[in-house]
């Protein structure tokens, strides 16, 4: 059975990749938002997912104001960077899972989330930088990605419940799948930045922070808070972050968090990061544990929860 | 027909690309995507009024466009990822069209974001139902949970919670 082991957020700025792909991370400006990710690559090459899935938004690159999906999954065996003006990306290629991607539909779509599937699409700084962040840069990305699109350039975006609830889906969908599959859930995007407008370069730390607590130990919370607060608090593209609640809402209701990360700015931005851990599932889980296993659950308990003590960055 | 009002239009300094704006600037964007092929800088560039001819623009938006009036063309139904676009053809970077739309330098700005960014005090709406001192309940929250989390050992802050949840 494939299952869902944790969630990564990240912001994806698109200057993070242009510092990247011009060789500017060891100049303090960007040092300062790369350090703060390098707890985050050790621990993603300890975690070796099998697979990820990378819920993220398209910039006016695969979709233009023609078409636009909600919600899109991408489906193809793969995904090549997109050229966002300046050349694409020296990224590389994004490979998809088509089996499990293929799954996933068939399974949410029948639990009332119309996706949209795609089978051809290019994918932009939105995705591709998350990567970046997460595993460096290789020669090939050392999983593969599939790439869920979610509508936040037009009004209204999805709900954060309805991101929180089709997470909900996709989490059902993983584990109903037969392989035994590691899978990890990227929710990108955020946090707090406003880009048009006269009131572009608005930033809201204490937004940011209450966000990223309420991530962790009460997503509910923020499943319920409406579109208007995200644009007042954190600025017109700071509802972003509801993408952030799709992954959420494929993790389970406690989770671990392991480490966290906050700087401002990148560019225009307030760059946030978080890493949430499933915790073990012991089985058979509760009443009917034989005294054994019931003993050693509080323990495994407790050495996950002083896990974040030892690795949490700057906050 | 006059737009219909939202509650996002009380945010200032805020053009929300919502359904109406992109009915009414479908144009405007689908010229600043014209502008991700070579070719289609250079028709443009060579001669501006006559390569927005193609697309079906008011001549508001027009007018906007030639001006780079990046506020209006916002107002009129462009989006900022779209006209972004327009901005990289002009070969600017994305922080001077940022400081073009607040009135600005691009140095101020830069500074303004080093310096944290723009403070979301006084900030928040033009009705002033959301004005400084009177924080929004993400703020509260935030604040909140700073204190109790100061306050008392975790797990006392833990079953608290749970009792007011409860």
């Amino acid at each position: 059975m494939a299952r869902i082991i944790a969630g990564v957020a990240a912001s994806h700025v698109p200057a993070i990749g242009a510092a990247i792909d011009n060789r500017r991370t060891e100049e303090p400006y960007w040092r300062r938002v790369f350090s703060g990710f390098e707890k985050s690559k050790e621990w993603m090459a300890k975690t070796k997912p099998d697979v990820c899935i990378a819920v993220y938004n398209d910039h006016a690159s695969a979709f233009s104001v023609e078409i636009v999906p909600t919600f899109a999954l991408g489906c193809a065996a793969e995904f090549p960077p997109a050229d966002e003006g300046w050349g694409p990306r020296p990224v590389p290629v994004v490979k998809g899972h088509t089996e499990l991607a293929a799954h996933i539909a068939q399974s949410v779509i029948l639990d009332e989330f119309d996706l949209t599937v795609v089978n051809k699409m290019e994918v932009d700084h939105g995705l591709t930088v998350p990567l970046n962040l997460m595993f460096g840069s290789p020669e090939a990305w050392p999983c593969p990605v599939i790439p869920l699109a979610v509508n936040v350039v037009l009004y209204p975006p999805p709900t954060g419940h309805r991101c929180f609830m089709l997470g909900r889906a996709i989490r059902k969908a993983v584990e109903s799948y037969p392989e035994d599959l590691r899978v990890v859930v990227f929710g990108t995007g955020g946090m707090s930045h406003q880009i048009s407008g006269p009131r572009a370069g608005l930033i809201n730390s204490k937004f940011d922070k209450a966000f990223l607590d309420n991530l962790s130990k009460d997503p509910k919370k923020l499943a319920r808070m409406p579109h208007i607060e995200y644009m007042r608090e954190a600025g017109a593209e700071g509802v972003e972050m509801v993408m952030w609640l799709v992954m959420r809402g494929a993790l389970d209701d406690k989770v671990d968090e392991v480490y966290r990360f906050y700087t401002v700015p990148a560019s225009n931005t307030a760059v946030g990061h978080i890493i949430l851990e499933n915790r073990p599932r012991t089985l058979p889980r509760r009443s009917a544990a034989p005294k054994r296993s019931a003993r050693k659950a509080p323990a495994q308990r407790a050495a996950a929860r002083a896990k974040p003590a030892i690795v949490r960055g700057r906050r | 027909m006059p737009r219909e009002r939202h509650d996002y239009d009380d945010i200032p300094g805020t053009f929300v690309f919502d359904q109406e704006r992109s009915r009414q600037g479908y144009g405007i964007n689908m010229f600043c995507m014209s502008l991700m092929k070579e070719e289609n800088r250079k028709a443009f560039k060579a001669n501006e009024a006559e390569y927005l001819k193609k697309f079906k623009l008011t001549p508001a938006q027009t007018e906007a466009i030639l001006k780079r009036d990046y506020n209006r063309m916002l107002e009129l139904g462009g989006n900022i990822y779209f006209t972004a676009k327009l901005g990289a053809t002009d070969g600017h970077s994305f922080q001077h069209l940022a400081a073009v739309m607040t009135g600005s330098s691009q140095e101020d700005y830069a500074k303004m974001m080093l310096g944290g960014g723009r403070s979301v005090e006084g900030n928040r709406s033009r009705s002033g139902k959301f004005a400084a001192g009177k924080p929004a309940r993400a703020a509260k929250r935030a604040k909140r949970n700073k204190k109790t989390g100061a306050a008392k050992p975790r797990s006392k802050a833990r079953s608290k919670s749970r009792a007011k949840r409860g």
